[in-house]
């Protein structure tokens, strides 16, 4: 099965809410046109990402009486297309997350909220946001997949438990602003993160797709470089740094069966062994 | 001051070597989108003859084109005749607009109040009437007063606060002098600013790396390994580093830290200003 997979690697305006989404709208239109079958927007992609005192302002609910979400269920149905979008969550005892939304055909199938949140350095994400608790994989029309976003994917056990959970095709969602310069291609922060995807889809022999954002935010500038990692750990796609673009790129899931048999690591992984592991390591500590 | 000296082979020199490209894209992306972030399309950049703000001349016009960028060569009349001349060479390489706005008589008549003024107190104040003079231009010509400091100055507190401090925006400051260097010769600054001993120009012969008592070359490592790379003073002793240079590199960070940060506010209400009314800069 092949499909077509679309990247808005785009810049988000810093609060505004309603522009942001009339940029959505009009990129959903633009990938359909395009024969894109999932459309992938960068984290935080409604509202930027340092909202801080923003934070009550900018949230919103995926559900069809909220009308940012609602006109973006439209457009995936009217479209024809699957999108995952990044926005400020407020649940119902007003706490709020750094959340992912995967809707198919205007259907909300999931929502992720960011597990990890970078408090550190320049990052201050803990001050503003709720943690996650959930690392789950779930049924689309494409297979099985599993969503992170940014720092989720710096820690190896959540593209672990996308694994394990049954995810062939991982969706990684960034504002990963841009640090290090040196003589390289790009910043050492992106070297980071194409090394550790590459390893990803290689350790996992799965699809790994990353959709980072562009622009500034106080003299923080985010890389972009969106990239998409197959089954042998290749670069399908890669080296679009900088600037806003709606990438696109075919991949063929049949590469799942074909890395596998030559290459058995998930029929070989042993979960259960780790977890009887982790339970020792984890109770002698608390001993 | 005696200081170790690296070897220019030593693979510590070459970390602070940058991809001038990936600077120049992202550094003159930055201009362009500050200032049109502020509602504005122009800058306006006080320029000294020297490769900072020439190097900030050189992106700013890439970022905002030529005819949006207002060049003031601001001279004092102890300036010298080089300074003035190696500013032409930028305004007419880049094509940008110009004007040159004499501070001498500004200054004269405060200096003239204080017969026993110090060469320092002179250089501070002239930073800041060069400052008033960048203002008055921004509100004039309808643009923002581009920064022209480097991350080795800003973290020597080497700068006048509310002086050559007072601006806008900070395109070069984080990069190093040295790395500065390698982004002003790629831009194809001219060779006699490349050439020249960076100087405050405030009399004749002075220079910075005579004023601040070592070079670059030798502050900038110490300061990469201390601020980016994290090492603890002792460490960049142990790497072969002067100790006294390098203590006294540490100390003069940290006092001049109050250039670095706004003023502090003391805490009164339950949201107070630079306590937890918390918003970017750019959120206006």
């Amino acid at each position: 099965m092949r499909l077509k997979i679309g990247l808005a690697q785009m810049y988000p305006k810093l609060g505004d809410v309603p522009r942001n989404l009339e940029k959505h709208l009009q990129t959903i239109d633009e990938a359909a046109a395009q024969g894109v079958d999932l459309l992938i927007f960068p984290e935080l992609s409604l509202t930027g990402y340092q909202v801080m005192d923003l934070v009550p302002e900018v949230a919103i609910r995926p559900t069809m009486d909220d009308p940012s979400f609602r006109l973006l269920s439209e457009a995936s149905r009217r479209a024809g297309i699957d999108t995952v979008f990044g926005f400020v969550h407020q649940d119902e005892r007003q706490r709020f997350y750094i959340a992912s939304a995967y809707l198919s055909l205007g259907e909300l199938l999931h929502v992720h909220h960011k597990i990890y949140l970078p408090t550190y350095g320049m990052f201050d994400e803990s001050r503003f946001f709720d943690q996650g608790e959930n690392a789950r994989a779930f049924d689309t029309r494409f297979g099985r997949v599993g969503l992170l976003i940014c720092e989720d994917f710096w820690h190896i056990s959540p593209p672990y438990l996308l694994w394990m959970d049954g995810a062939d095709l991982m969706i990684f969602t960034s504002a990963s602003p841009s640090r290090g310069l040196d003589t390289s291609e790009i910043f050492s922060g992106g070297q980071w993160v194409e090394l550790v995807n590459q390893a990803y889809g290689s350790l996992f022999t799965s699809y790994i797709v990353h959709c980072n954002r562009v622009g500034f935010e106080d003299g923080k500038n985010f890389w972009g470089g969106s990239s998409i990692v197959d089954p042998n750990g290749a670069f399908l796609l890669k080296g679009h740094y900088l600037d806003e673009a709606l990438l696109t790129c075919d991949i063929d899931l049949n590469q799942l069966h074909r890395t596998r048999s030559r290459l058995p690591l998930l029929r070989d992984e042993r979960p259960e062994l780790m977890l009887r592991e982790l339970d020792r390591i984890l109770t002698r500590n608390h001993r | 001051m005696s200081v170790t000296l690296r070897t220019p082979n030593d693979p510590l020199s070459d970390r602070l070597a940058i991809n001038t490209d990936l600077a120049r894209k992202v550094l003159s992306s930055f201009i362009a989108d500050e200032i049109h972030k502020a509602g504005m399309k122009r800058a306006v950049i006080g320029l000294s003859g020297g490769i900072d703000s020439a190097v900030s001349a050189y992106l700013s016009a890439e970022a905002l084109g030529a005819e949006n960028v207002l060049a003031v060569r601001m001279p004092y009349k102890s300036s010298s005749a080089d300074s003035l001349s190696d500013a032409d060479k930028v305004i007419q390489a880049l094509g940008v607009a110009a004007m040159t706005v004499d501070v001498t008589n500004m200054a004269d008549p405060l200096f003239a109040q204080f017969p026993e003024i110090t060469n320092l107190r002179k250089g501070n104040a002239l930073a800041r009437l060069r400052m008033t003079v960048l203002y008055d231009q921004s509100a004039a010509w309808g643009g923002l007063v581009m920064g022209t400091s480097n991350k080795t100055e800003i973290l020597l507190g080497y700068s006048t606060v509310y002086g050559d401090s007072g601006v806008a925006l900070q395109p070069i400051g984080d990069l190093y002098k040295t790395q500065l260097r390698q982004l002003a010769k790629a831009l194809g600054v001219p060779d006699s600013i490349l050439q020249k001993p960076p100087s405050a120009d405030l009399w004749a012969g002075q220079t910075d790396e005579g004023e601040l008592g070592y070079t670059y070359a030798d502050v900038d490592q110490v300061l990469f390994l201390l601020v980016d790379e994290r090492y603890t003073v002792s460490e960049v002793i142990e790497e072969g580093f002067d100790a006294a240079f390098v203590t006294s590199v540490w100390r003069r960070v940290k006092a001049n830290h109050f250039k670095r940060t706004m003023p502090n506010i003391a805490k009164l209400s339950r949201r107070t200003i630079g306590h937890d009314f918390l918003f970017l800069r750019d959120w206006a």
